[in-house]
């Protein structure tokens, strides 16, 4: 080779160099998709919040504080699905790292919490004996599954297990309309919205009164919430009464119609063929209306509406129509409310809600069919949510892989996409509740003292 | 309360409660006979509450109905007595209700409906008090909260049809306490605080009277076990044995000998002996291979009572859901509860098949197909359904006329007489019992035949004979 090849050789090798540096970053640190237990070490090993978990589940019970309940975490039961199916429940953990050990140690492809018992779960058997139930709930977080699959039969974009951006609207409906009812209604403060991995969310209440609440109490809350009752066999999903709303309910109407109107019609294209507008037009009790409308869908199909205007339109002639007051029939007045109710209205998983003792998966699981983590969803800024750009498994080992030497071991998830999500969980949730908690504690640790001081001086 | 023989020492209470509460059995000295007829009259007026609620009457009615059983067998000829009875008999039936779980859930459940009627036919002075009986420390709202949230009262008070009276009087109480208001969306809820009118009182209540019901019984059925039991076994026990059974029915917890069934004849008994709600599951489950927790529950049990074995029952649910999810999924996920539901698993309860009422109560969602198709499915489904089961026009229009009316069970009557041609008296009070009179029905119509050698019934061939 001449000196000049040689030298041209060098540059080039120095090119290749600097290329795989910065520009081919990504063939190097590449991790195909998946979800396997040598992906969950690695997602256990630096980026699980363990610590957090724990912090949240203790309530404030850390030991700080003579008025702590030292035995609080140990009573939580958490269940743990491993590879093959194989369940393990009432595991319970007596401090930070046993809670940390083991699921670094078992990698489970679901963790569930459950709830606090009157004893440690691991110790139930020994109270099983006396058959008084003494081994039993005392304590846990009020809870909602809002799942996708249940709107089925009022989403057209997709099915089953797909979600994407159109229908996902449904969920940000439900957090607008849940939400705020929990707070201004009931009073709840702690609330954690999260997201499930793949089609949909669930919430947290995590208030004093809210664990302690009663099954009955629980029941109470999903039945105020519940308004789509029945099922392909009956007829009318939604059946609100004639006269005026309840206030929540005129209050969620406001939330549904924006979302209804300005979003659905369109998205979902609810009047565009004759099979989707058959199905709103089965939801009008009256055969003069349903006939009259038909009778103008069917001649505007030669028009040249486009397609665009053509689901605004319809609704607005559905609109104009029932509530043009000519109606004698029964059942009319509110027929307007009730087909905006049926597109969108939340529709919770009631058995979730209503038992004690339910498992509900923990946030910051991957879900095993899509990879997703399980990440907090901030309720007032729902609408920004896109569940297909929540972080991978896969992709968070490439943000890890990307970090290089010489970083710091501690907060390896900082800097990778999950930073958001956990500083978000620590700043909007776990501090203010910590706090709270705290107080309740030193509070009533204080009203403990004061009465024993004025029972002692009698 | 000390039973004595037969002689009659009456002790007068001094303080008269407008409405017992009965938070401690009196020292009143009781007649033997008097302890168990009290307590029969007592039972009567109870299961006529329960009859009328299965029928879906409402609030309305019920008070009437309840304020008619109460005068018709609560009277006593000593006006003095009637309180006494009235306490006497409550005290009986709780040792009689306290001794299993599902005793227990109907008797609070029925006591507290009850109270709850009696309650609403007594004016607002007479609720008012018990408020401060059982400790309920609810002020009124002053005038500057219920300013604040005037907005919200207005509007629930329209959703029920009715103006806010410009004095209404509102009671703040923290929601939790009033449960049935808050899921009925009866109350004005904010920051935790439900805004109870006058008349909700009564909810509030109730609710209290049931707490307390629900914790004495408890503590009855302790001492029952452990003391009563023993000590009476002569003299109550036998009587308060009695009481009970004579009167809940059979719960078609032990299948009897007739009853059994192998799964090669299920299709064709399900057809000619199911009621239409077993029916509507089976079907569903043959089409889609798959039924949801609900029906599973209310198929399965119902089966369990009908005397198919637990074998048999995995098999033939195993058959049908491995064509949907596959033999090892159905091993893995739906095996395990089938075990449980008969009593295998778990804490080894043997679950009960599910009554009438029960089915009638259920609330059927999304992908459910259990209930009762009398009240739950639309005059259109139930319609088709009923022609499916070959019965007239004429027949299906008397019994939608029932349901019209809220008359489920007598609606699943009628249809029993007319899939049988025969008429059914008793009335249909559990699938079970629509299940085993239909056979009976049906066999003694084989053996009839096979008398005078005449089919009658082509399906009547294919059964076994008992």
């Amino acid at each position: 080779m001449t000196k000049e090849e040689i030298e041209n050789g060098t540059a080039d090798m120095e090119i290749d160099q600097r290329e795989l540096m910065n520009g081919d970053r990504s063939e190097l640190n590449a991790v195909p998709d998946g979800f396997n237990a040598n992906y969950l070490k690695v997602y256990y090993g630096k980026l699980f919040p363990h610590a957090d978990i724990f912090k949240w589940m203790s309530y404030g019970n850390d030991g700080k504080h003579p008025g702590c309940d030292e035995s609080y975490f140990g009573r939580r039961e958490f269940s743990f699905t491993l590879d093959n199916d194989i369940y393990l429940r009432f595991q319970s953990f007596n401090s930070a790292s046993q809670l940390e050990n083991s699921i670094k140690e078992k990698c489970p492809f679901k963790i569930d919490i459950g709830p606090v018992y009157s004893v440690d779960p691991a110790k139930r058997h020994a109270y099983a004996q006396s058959g008084n139930n003494v081994f039993t709930p005392v304590e846990k977080e009020l809870v909602f599954d809002i799942d996708m699959t249940d709107y089925d039969d009022v989403r057209y974009c997709c099915s089953g297990a797909d979600v994407c951006l159109k229908c996902w609207t449904l969920m940000t409906i439900a957090i607008k309309v849940i939400d705020p009812a929990l707070r201004d209604d009931f009073g709840f403060n702690h609330i954690l919205w999260v997201y499930s991995g793949r089609r949909g969310v669930h919430c947290w209440v995590c208030d004093p009164k809210a664990r302690r609440l009663t099954n009955e109490q629980r029941s109470s809350i999903a039945e105020y919430f519940r308004v789509y009752k029945g099922n392909e066999n009956s007829q009318k999903k939604v059946s609100l009464t004639s006269s005026a709303l309840h206030p929540f309910l005129l209050r969620s109407y406001k939330v549904l119609e924006e979302f209804f109107e300005g979003n659905l019609l369109s998205n979902q294209s609810l009047f565009s063929t004759e099979e989707r507008y058959e199905k709103i037009l089965e939801m009008i009790p009256d055969e003069s209306i349903t006939s009259e409308l038909r009778g103008k869908w069917q001649d505007n199909k030669k028009s040249s509406i486009s397609k665009e205007n053509i689901n605004v339109d319809r609704w607005k002639h559905v609109k104009k129509i029932l509530k043009s007051g000519k109606q004698k029939a029964p059942g009319l007045g509110k027929c307007v409310e009730e087909i905006v109710f049926s597109f969108s209205y939340p529709r919770l998983d009631m058995e979730v809600s209503k038992h004690m003792n339910h498992l509900l998966k923990a946030p910051f699981c991957i879900h095993p069919k899509t990879g997703r983590v399980c990440v907090p969803i901030d309720p007032n800024r729902c609408e920004e949510f896109d569940p297909t750009a929540v972080p991978t498994l896969s992709k968070l080992l490439e943000e890890i892989n990307m970090g290089g030497l010489g970083t710091d071991d501690d907060a390896e998830w900082d800097r990778t996409s999950l930073g958001k999500s956990i500083r978000f969980f620590r700043s909007s949730f776990l501090q203010p509740l910590l706090k709270s908690c705290k107080e309740e504690i030193e509070n009533s640790y204080n009203a403990k003292l004061q009465h024993s001081k004025t029972s002692l001086t009698w | 309360m000390e039973i004595i023989g037969s002689q009659r020492r009456p002790v007068h209470i001094d303080v008269v409660p407008t409405l017992p509460l009965y938070r401690s059995a009196p020292p009143l000295e009781v007649r033997l006979e008097d302890f168990e007829l009290y307590a029969m009259d007592r039972l009567r007026v109870l299961k006529g509450i329960a009859d009328g609620l299965s029928r879906g009457k409402k609030s309305e009615e019920m008070k009437n109905l309840a304020d008619h059983l109460w005068k018709a067998n609560m009277r006593h000829p000593d006006a003095s007595e009637v309180v006494n009875k009235d306490i006497i008999s409550h005290f009986v039936l709780r040792l009689v209700y306290c001794r299993t779980e599902d005793l227990r859930k109907w008797f609070l459940s029925m006591e507290t409906n009850l109270f709850r009627y009696r309650l609403l036919f007594k004016g607002p002075e007479t609720q008012r008090a018990l408020m401060v009986e059982f400790n309920l420390p609810y002020r009124a709202a002053s005038n500057a909260e219920l300013e604040s949230v005037k907005e919200g009262l207005k509007q629930v008070a329209q959703s029920f049809g009715q103006p806010l009276a410009a004095d209404a009087i509102f009671y703040k109480v923290p929601f939790e306490e009033v449960p049935e208001l808050v899921a009925g969306r009866r109350v004005f809820i904010h920051k935790g605080y439900a805004y109870i009118a006058m008349n909700q009182v009564v909810s509030l209540v109730a609710t209290q009277f049931r707490s307390h019901l629900s914790k004495a019984l408890i503590l009855t059925n302790r001492k029952w076990t452990s003391t009563i039991r023993e000590q009476e076994k002569d003299r109550l026990t036998p009587i308060v044995e009695a009481l009970c059974s004579s009167y809940l029915g059979p719960d078609y917890s032990q299948p009897r000998e007739f009853a059994e069934i192998s799964i090669k004849d299920i299709d064709q008994i399900a057809k000619s002996s199911f009621p239409l709600c077993m029916r509507h599951l089976f079907e569903k489950l043959r089409e889609d291979h798959h039924l949801k927790h609900g029906g599973r529950m209310q198929l399965g049990l119902f089966l369990k009572g009908v005397g198919l074995k637990l074998e048999d029952a995995l098999a033939f649910w195993k058959a049908e859901f491995s064509q949907r999810v596959g033999s090892e999924r159905f091993d893995k996920e739906y095996a395990y509860s089938i075990r449980h539901n008969y009593g295998r698993e778990g804490k080894r309860t043997d679950y009960t098949p599910y009554s009438c009422q029960k089915i009638i109560t259920s609330a059927p969602g999304v992908g459910d197909h259990h209930g009762c198709p009398y009240r739950h499915f639309s005059e259109e489904n139930l319609k088709a359904a009923l022609g499916k089961m070959g019965i007239s026009n004429r027949a299906v229009e008397d019994v939608m006329d029932k349901v019209r009316n809220r008359h489920y069970q007598l609606a699943c009557t009628l249809t029993f007489e007319a899939v049988h041609g025969i008429s059914c008296d008793a009335g249909i009070n559990h699938p079970n019992q629509y299940f085993s009179d239909s056979q009976k029905v049906l066999q003694s119509k084989v053996h009839a035949c096979a008398l005078c050698f005449v089919p009658r019934l082509q399906e009547a061939y294919t059964l076994k004979c008992a």
